[in-house]
C-alpha cells in the first residue's frame, strides 16, 4: 500500500507545479512575443490612416479593407487574358518564380560545389561572378526578350539570373569552409570522391546552401514584380501596373500587402525546410 | 628499396620538414631518424609546437617530407593508406553520422570486397571492442568526450591497420577517463599486436604505455633528443607501477629531459 502511495505522490506534485509554471510562461510568451508585433502592425495602420486623412488620393485602411473583401470574394474569375482574378495573378507569378528559381538551384548548387572544391575553377570563375553579380536583374530582361522572343521565358530568365548568385556563392563558401580535419579523415580513410561529396561535403554544406536558397527566393520574389510590370501578361506585377492605369489605388495597396505576405510565407517555408535538414 | 625487416617496420630517414608560410619558410623538423619495430609501441613526447603532430602526419602520409624518406613495411610512404590508421587529436568524427555509420565508413572502404552483412559485423565488433555497443546509434554530439575518442579508436581499429597512429588521443579528457582508456588501449594493443605510434605530452602516459619513449627537442628545427627504452614487463598495472622503482626512474628521466635540458623558454 505505502508503495503505491509513494509512486503516485511524486508525480502528482510536480504536475500541479508545472501546470502553474506553464501558465506563467504562456503569459510571458503572450506579452513578450505576440503583443509587440501586433502593436507594430497596429501602429502601421494608424500612421497609414493619418496620412490618408490628409491625402485625398490615398485610400485609408477601411476603404482598402472593404475593397480587399470584395476582391477576395472571387479571386479566380476569368474574363479573358487581361482581366483575371487576383488568385490567377498570384499563381502565375509563383509559377514563374518557381521555374526560374528551380533552374537556378539546379545549376547554381552543383556549380557552387565545383567552385568550392577546385581552386582552379574558383579562380577562373571569380572575375566573371564579381563582374556579373552586381548587375541589376532587370538589366538582363532585354537580353532575355531578345533571345527567347517571348515575355514569359524572359521573365523566368530574369528570375533565374537574380536567384543563381546567392546559391552559387553560399554553396561555394560552405564547401571552402569544410574543416581540414574532415578532409584529413577523408584522406586517411581513402574515401572516393563520391563518398567525400555525399558523406562529408554535402551534409556540411547543407546549412550554407539553405541560406543561399533562402536569399535567392527573397530576391526572386522581389524581382518578379518589377519584371512583370515590364513584360505584361498575367502576374501580380502586371496586375499592379494594370490597376495603376485604372487608377485603382486600393488595389495597388492590396497588391503591396499580397506581395509582402507571399514573400513572408515563402521565407517561412524555406526556414522550416532548412531546420529539418540541419544535423545539430 | 629496402627489404621489409621486423626491426625496421616503420623507418624515418633524415626527414626534414619545412613549411611555406606567409612569413617565409619555417623549418619545423630537421634530421629525424627513427626505426620502429613491428608490434612496438612508441610514444613521441615534447613541448607544444615542437612538431609531434607533424611527425605523425608524415607517417600517416598526410604530409610529404621536404627532405628524407619514410618507409612502412619496406615500402616508401607516398600517401595515406589503410595499413596506417589515425586516431585524431580531436576525434574528428563526422557529426551528421551515428557512431556506427562513422565506423562503417572506414570499414566499407578497406574491405570493399565483403558483403554488407560482413561489413556490419566488423563495425559491430569494433564498437563492441571499445565497449560502446549501447550507443552505436547515437550521434557524436549525444555522447561524452571519452566516448567520442573511443569511437575514434574503434574507427581506426576496424580498418585492421598494421600501424596505429594516435595524436594525443586522450589529451582532451579528464584524468579518470583518461586512465580508463589507457588501460583499455593497452589491452586492445596486446590483443591486436599492431604497431603503434602515439603523440602525447603526458609523461605518465608515455612511460606506462610505451616500449620506447621518443623525446623531441624544441622547435624550430626540432629533432629527436633522446630515446628511452621502457623495459617494464607487460601486462602493466597502473597501481603496482606507481611504487615501482624502475618506473619512477624512467618517469624522472623524461621529466628531466623536458624540464631541465630542453625546458621551454617562457614565451
Ligand atoms: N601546415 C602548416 N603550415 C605552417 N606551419 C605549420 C603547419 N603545421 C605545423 N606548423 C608549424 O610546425 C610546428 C610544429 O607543429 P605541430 O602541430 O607538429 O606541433 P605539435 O608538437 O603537435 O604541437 P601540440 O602539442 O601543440 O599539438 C609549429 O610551430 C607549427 O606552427
Ligand atoms: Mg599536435
Amino acid at each position: 500500500m505505502t508503495n503505491t502511495v509513494n509512486k503516485i505522490m511524486p508525480t502528482a506534485k510536480p504536475f500541479s507545479l508545472s501546470s502553474s509554471r506553464s501558465l506563467n510562461t504562456q503569459a510571458y510568451r503572450f506579452f513578450g512575443w505576440v503583443l509587440p508585433p501586433i502593436f507594430g502592425l497596429f501602429l502601421l495602420v494608424v500612421i497609414w490612416a493619418l496620412i490618408a486623412e490628409h491625402t485625398p488620393e490615398l485610400p485609408g485602411p477601411i476603404k482598402t479593407w472593404v475593397s480587399a473583401v470584395e476582391l477576395f470574394s472571387d479571386p479566380f474569375y476569368d474574363h479573358g487574358i487581361n482581366d483575371k482574378g487576383v488568385g490567377w495573378n498570384i499563381l502565375a507569378s509563383l509559377q514563374r518564380v518557381g521555374l526560374g528559381f528551380g533552374l537556378a538551384a539546379l545549376i547554381g548548387i552543383p556549380l557552387g560545389f565545383i567552385i568550392g572544391r577546385f581552386e582552379f575553377v574558383a579562380r577562373m570563375t571569380a572575375p566573371v561572378i564579381s563582374l556579373l553579380r552586381p548587375v541589376s536583374p532587370l538589366a538582363w530582361l532585354p537580353i532575355g526578350l531578345l533571345v527567347f522572343k517571348a515575355a514569359n521565358p524572359a521573365a523566368i530568365w530574369v528570375i533565374f539570373i537574380s536567384a543563381v548568385w546567392p546559391m552559387i556563392i553560399n554553396t561555394a563558401v560552405g564547401v571552402s569552409k569544410v574543416p581540414q580535419d574532415y578532409m584529413n579523415v577523408a584522406k586517411v580513410l581513402n574515401l572516393s570522391e563520391w563518398k567525400i561529396v555525399t558523406k562529408i561535403l554535402f551534409p556540411f554544406v547543407l546549412p550554407y546552401m539553405m541560406t543561399g536558397v533562402r536569399l535567392s527566393i527573397g530576391v526572386a520574389w522581389l524581382v518578379i514584380v518589377a519584371a512583370e510590370m515590364l513584360t505584361g501578361g498575367v502576374g501580380i506585377g502586371f496586375w499592379v501596373w494594370d490597376e495603376w492605369n485604372n487608377l485603382n489605388v486600393e488595389h495597388i495597396i492590396i497588391a503591396i500587402f499580397i506581395v509582402g505576405i507571399v514573400g513572408l510565407l515563402l521565407e517561412l517555408m524555406l526556414t522550416q525546410i532548412a531546420k529539418r535538414f540541419s544535423y545539430e | 628499396m629496402e627489404k621489409a625487416n621486423a626491426d625496421k617496420y616503420v623507418q624515418l630517414e633524415h626527414v626534414d620538414m619545412t613549411f611555406n608560410t606567409k612569413k617565409g619558410t619555417f623549418n619545423a623538423l630537421k634530421g629525424i631518424n627513427l626505426n620502429i619495430k613491428e608490434g612496438e609501441f612508441i610514444s613521441i613526447i615534447g613541448h607544444s609546437g615542437c612538431g609531434k603532430s607533424t611527425v605523425l602526419n608524415l607517417i600517416a602520409g598526410l604530409l610529404q617530407p621536404s627532405e628524407g624518406l619514410l618507409f612502412c613495411a619496406g615500402r616508401e610512404i607516398a600517401g595515406p593508406g589503410p595499413e596506417r590508421a589515425v586516431v585524431f587529436q580531436n576525434h574528428s568524427l563526422l557529426p551528421w553520422l551515428t557512431c556506427f555509420e562513422n565506423v562503417y565508413l572506414a570499414v566499407e572502404r578497406v574491405f570493399s570486397t565483403e558483403t554488407k552483412a560482413q561489413l556490419e559485423a566488423r563495425t559491430h565488433a569494433a564498437i563492441e571492442l571499445v565497449g560502446l555497443s549501447h550507443s552505436s546509434d547515437k550521434r557524436p554530439n549525444e555522447i561524452s568526450g571519452g566516448m567520442k575518442q573511443r569511437v575514434g579508436i574503434a574507427r581506426a581499429l576496424a580498418m585492421e591497420p598494421k600501424v596505429l597512429l594516435l595524436d594525443e588521443p586522450f589529451g582532451a579528457l579528464d584524468a579518470l577517463t583518461r586512465a580508463n582508456l589507457q588501460d583499455e588501449l593497452m589491452k586492445i594493443m596486446a590483443k591486436s599486436g599492431c604497431t603503434a605510434v602515439m603523440v602525447t605530452h603526458d609523461v605518465d602516459e608515455a612511460v606506462l604505455l610505451s616500449d620506447r619513449v621518443v623525446m623531441m627537442t624544441n622547435g624550430p628545427s626540432a629533432t629527436i633528443g633522446e630515446i628511452l627504452e621502457v623495459k617494464l614487463p607487460r601486462p602493466r598495472a597502473r597501481l603496482a607501477l606507481a611504487e615501482d622503482q624502475e618506473y619512477n626512474h624512467l618517469r624522472s628521466e623524461v621529466l628531466r629531459f623536458l624540464y631541465e635540458r630542453h625546458a621551454k623558454k617562457s614565451a
